[in-house]
């Protein structure tokens, strides 16, 4: 054993991440009578989950009763361009309503009807007004909700303790523990534990315009694939259509899809709404062919089909990058999103009260007397671990995942307000499966000590190498480079030179260097966290190669169709020897009684 | 770019102010200025933050002395030349830099009383109108960055008080159960003792800056020391709201 001092701890389930899947696992496992740990890498209550605004979605049926699950399952798998896990997505369109109830039963406040039941609100690619919301802060009301209740519980947690590596038995190859370090002093943990969720959210810190915290990089995906968890999809991103582009300071930072939501409309510079002009084929019959139309819908979705504002965001997204590069776009190259002339002052202050605030504190805008300037902005991860449908057991014994950094339930694109939704149908599925596992078994694996060391080796040598690289300046290259290799718009050329870039990046990392000692030390936080960035960045560039055509939220320039074969297919991911191996699976087959659904309409 | 001229403290309780030079746009909030100074000049310099938007309460710190959010404060506001400090807050075990130790916020979290809902409707739902529920949602703002909490004089001056004393932060979370409609358990008579509401004399330091606008001691704080005050000499006033809450809906 190296010579550094390790602090252990033994649970019967360890959950890696406090946002809204991570807090619901530790609420469920903690119920069934397991010893539950939670982890996080900020301070409690921090996690991204907080920053949701528009909503979740859930086929609640409050405001039009002609809502249904199966409504709501047609719509996350058109929106996924059908390549969805059809079980997950069908779970999660069954379960959403009463998860939302459940949340109201810790406590949740969400904005009422008349009659007094939730009100649900008008999200993209939803059929129906169907997210349940507080104003736009309504992951702040969920994260809250449940950190209450497991405060309640008596669920214990590690706050700013961040993990760096999972660990597995040997003999088993199954799950043993998780080893990592506390940021306050930089001293070393490790957990023992009988299964292990991670929910550690997204890795869209690896783009220089993202809406992802300094959290956001995707360790748990990165930790599950070196412990040999096959991936799924890591060549979907989201790219949200509206994130603030001015000043340059707030680029990236959200503008909840609650705005088009709530009647506001893209224009461009010559005022034209020009989503009229992007109407795909899938979505034409659907989908309002004039602004009179579209307006009569918002009054009541019986008079009228859809604005295209709402139509899902891989779409919105691609429009206004065209109508950019067209010339039409907004004084600091984005488009314009008005509601000011559409609503009244106190509506759009009392619908959308943390967007009046951040651009009137953040940019010197008056959204209720001026547009807003909008442009895309890197948001979500559609791809992540591969789980099992009914229990989110990965593929490696003893690990789950839930939330963001599970994949499967989106397919190629993600809906609004289907993210909410799934933290909490699958986070109370993945505690049930892992505390299930946890009861199966008797004792805990065994550690393997050389791994351990090793770990700790890596973990450390940031601090010997003098001199070498600045952690801030590699993540800065990388960010800067996918954003324009493997961005929006992708080609085979540029993609294949992100992957050069990336092994220059590899190289470099040998030489990280940082200043300072292990004490709260947020430059060497970085270096270890690149780590994890790196080797996302790689595996979606692999997957983006593979995908020779254009889907939901990967854009080939050189493929610009959908293709038929890659229709049937999910690329599956996984590390063999340090290589990471692409390969194609076919997609489940759907039961008959679903595919009915996507028949009648 | 112009430059701005940053104190900064660096170090845990022994440590000192420094003084850096750092370019900033006019566009920029404090928060950017403080990590252009961690990625050029002092990698190390321990700061929190995570949305970027007032959103997650991270990143509160004391700006020239006054309690803020680093992200929600603009350069605007300052002309090149300017000297602007930036500390720690006080009320807080420093820990490093401009990170406090904010564990006894946690540990208050788990000592307030809990919510505990009454059944459900018939059809599996609960009922609420929205007039109701405002009041609890105006508290469910809180984004917990604890700048109530560090100027509170109760605790910023008598570190001895925080054994018997929550905070204002926590008397929101007390309200907020106290005053929701489907509280079943907490609105007893004795549930609002032994938190410290006796120690607070009204000086509304806590409103002042608080970031998300609750009105904590109009909205809180005042109507949870009436009740305190009712439910001990007059039972049958607590029984009449009691009586009045049920029927609300
Ligand atoms: C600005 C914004 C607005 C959004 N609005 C909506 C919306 O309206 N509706 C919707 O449905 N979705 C929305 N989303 C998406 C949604 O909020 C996220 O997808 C979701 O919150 C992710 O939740 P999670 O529980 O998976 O992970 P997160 O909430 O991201 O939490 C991850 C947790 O894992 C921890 N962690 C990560 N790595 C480690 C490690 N190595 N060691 C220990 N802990 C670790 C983190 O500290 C954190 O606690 C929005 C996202 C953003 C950024
Ligand atoms: S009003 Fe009360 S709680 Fe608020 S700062 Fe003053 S003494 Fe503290
Ligand atoms: S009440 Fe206001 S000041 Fe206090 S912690 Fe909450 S948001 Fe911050
Ligand atoms: S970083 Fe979230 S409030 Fe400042």
């Amino acid at each position: 054993m190296t010579d550094f001092e390790i602090e252990e701890h033994e649970y019967d389930v360890l959950v890696i991440g406090a946002g809204g899947a991570g807090l619901r696992a530790a609420i469920e496992s903690m119920a069934l009578g397991c010893k539950t740990a939670v982890v996080c890498k900020s301070l409690f209550g921090k996690a991204h989950t907080v920053m949701a605004e528009g909503g979740m979605a859930a086929a609640m049926g409050n405001v039009y009763s002609e809502d249904n699950w199966k409504v709501h399952f047609r719509d996350t798998m058109r929106g996924g361009k059908m390549l969805n896990n059809w079980r997950m997505a069908q779970i999660h369109a069954q379960e959403a309503p009463d998860r939302v109830l459940e949340l109201e039963e810790y406590g949740a406040l969400f904005d009422r009807t008349e009659d007094g039941l939730i009100l649900q609100r008008d999200f993209g690619g939803h059929k129906y007004a169907r997210l349940a919301h507080v104003g736009d802060s309504t992951g702040l009301e969920m994260i809250r909700t449940e950190q209450q209740k497991a405060a309640s519980l008596g669920v214990k947690v590690f706050a700013e303790c961040t993990i760096n590596r999972l660990i597995l038995d040997k003999e088993s190859n199954s799950i043993s523990g998780a080893i990592g370090y506390w940021r306050e002093k930089g001293n070393l943990i490790l957990f023992k534990a009988k299964s292990i969720i991670l929910a550690t959210g997204g890795l869209g810190k690896m783009y220089a315009i993202t809406s992802n915290s300094w959290e956001g990089t995707g360790d748990g995906h990165a930790m599950a694939m070196m412990a040999g968890a096959e991936m799924v999809d890591m060549e979907f991103v989201q790219f949200h259509p509206t994130g603030m582009v001015w000043p340059p300071s707030v680029k990236g930072i959200l503008v909840t899809e609650g705005v088009r939501g709530d009647g506001g409309t893209l224009r461009n510079s010559t005022q034209e709404r020009f989503m009229f002009n992007y109407i795909p084929e899938m979505f034409a019959a659907e989908t309002a062919s004039s602004e009179e139309e579209a307006d009569a819908w918002y009054d009541d979705h019986n008079l009228g089909r859809r604005t295209p504002d709402l139509l899902p965001r891989d779409e919105v997204a691609r429009a206004i990058n065209s109508e950019v590069k067209a010339g039409r776009g907004s004084p600091h190259g984005g488009v314009f999103l008005d509601i000011a002339t559409r609503r009244s002052s106190e509506y759009i202050q009392k619908r959308l009260p943390s967007m009046y605030h951040q651009f009137m504190q953040l940019a010197g805008v008056d959204i209720t007397s001026e547009p807003m300037e909008v442009g895309p902005t890197c948001h979500y991860a559609m791809g992540g671990i591969k789980v099992d449908a009914e229990t989110e057991a990965s593929s490696v014994s003893g690990l789950f995942a839930a939330g963001e950094v599970a994949g499967g339930l989106h397919g190629a694109n993600r809906l609004g307000g289907n993210s909410l939704s799934d933290l909490v149908v699958f986070g109370r599925r993945a505690g049930k499966g892992a505390a299930e596992f946890a009861k199966g078994k008797n004792e805990f694996s065994t550690i393997d000590k050389e791994f351990i060391d090793t770990t700790i080796n890596n973990m450390m040598k940031p601090f010997e190498n003098e001199g070498g690289q600045n952690p801030y300046a590699i993540h800065k290259e990388l960010q800067d480079s996918m954003q324009s290799l493997a961005g929006i718009i992708r080609t085979e050329d540029e993609l294949i030179q992100m992957l050069n870039k990336i092994g220059e990046l590899k190289e470099k990392m040998k030489t990280v260097s940082v200043d300072g000692n292990r004490w709260f030390n947020p430059g060497w936080h970085l270096a270890l966290d690149l780590e994890f960035m790196i080797a996302n960045a790689e595996c979606l560039v692999r997957a983006a190669i593979e995908r020779k055509e254009s889907r939901g939220g990967h854009t080939r320039d050189d493929y610009p169709n959908t293709s038929p074969e890659l229709s049937k297919v999910n690329f599956i991911l996984k590390q063999i020897d340090d290589e990471i191996q692409v390969e194609a699976k076919p997609l489940d087959e759907m039961p008959e009684e679903l595919k009915q659904l996507f028949e009648d309409n | 770019m112009p430059i701005v001229e940053l104190k900064v403290w660096r170090g845990g309780d022994d440590g000192e102010y420094q003084t850096f030079h750092v370019e900033y746009d006019e566009g920029e909030v404090i928060l950017d200025v403080v990590h252009r100074l961690q990625s050029t000049q002092a990698q190390d310099l321990a700061v929190r933050w995570n949305c970027k938007a007032g959103k997650c309460g991270s990143c509160s710190a004391e700006v020239n002395g006054k309690p803020s959010l680093m992200c929600m404060t603009r350069m605007i506001n300052f002309t090149s030349g300017d000297v602007i400090a930036i500390s720690p807050m006080k009320t807080f075990p420093l820990i490093k830099d401009l990170v406090t130790d904010v564990a006894w916020n946690y540990e208050n979290a788990r000592k307030v009383p809990h919510f505990k809902p009454k059944e459900r409707d018939a059809d599996g739902k609960h009922r609420m109108m929205q007039i109701d529920i405002e009041r609890g949602q105006e508290f469910h703002q809180c984004i917990e960055c604890y700048l109530c909490q560090n100027v509170c004089h109760v605790i910023r001056d008598h570190p001895e008080n925080k054994e018997n004393f929550v905070g204002p932060r926590f008397f929101i979370q007390m309200a907020q159960v106290n005053m929701h409609p489907l509280e079943s358990v907490s609105q007893k008579p004795d549930a609002l003792e032994g938190y410290g509401l006796d120690y607070c004399n009204i000086t509304k330091c806590c409103t002042d800056v608080c970031p998300a606008g609750i009105k904590i001691t109009d909205n809180a704080i005042i109507p949870l020391k009436e009740r305190l005050i009712d439910d001990k000499f007059d039972p049958l006033r607590w029984l009449g709201r009691k009586i009045k809450i049920g029927n609300s809906k």
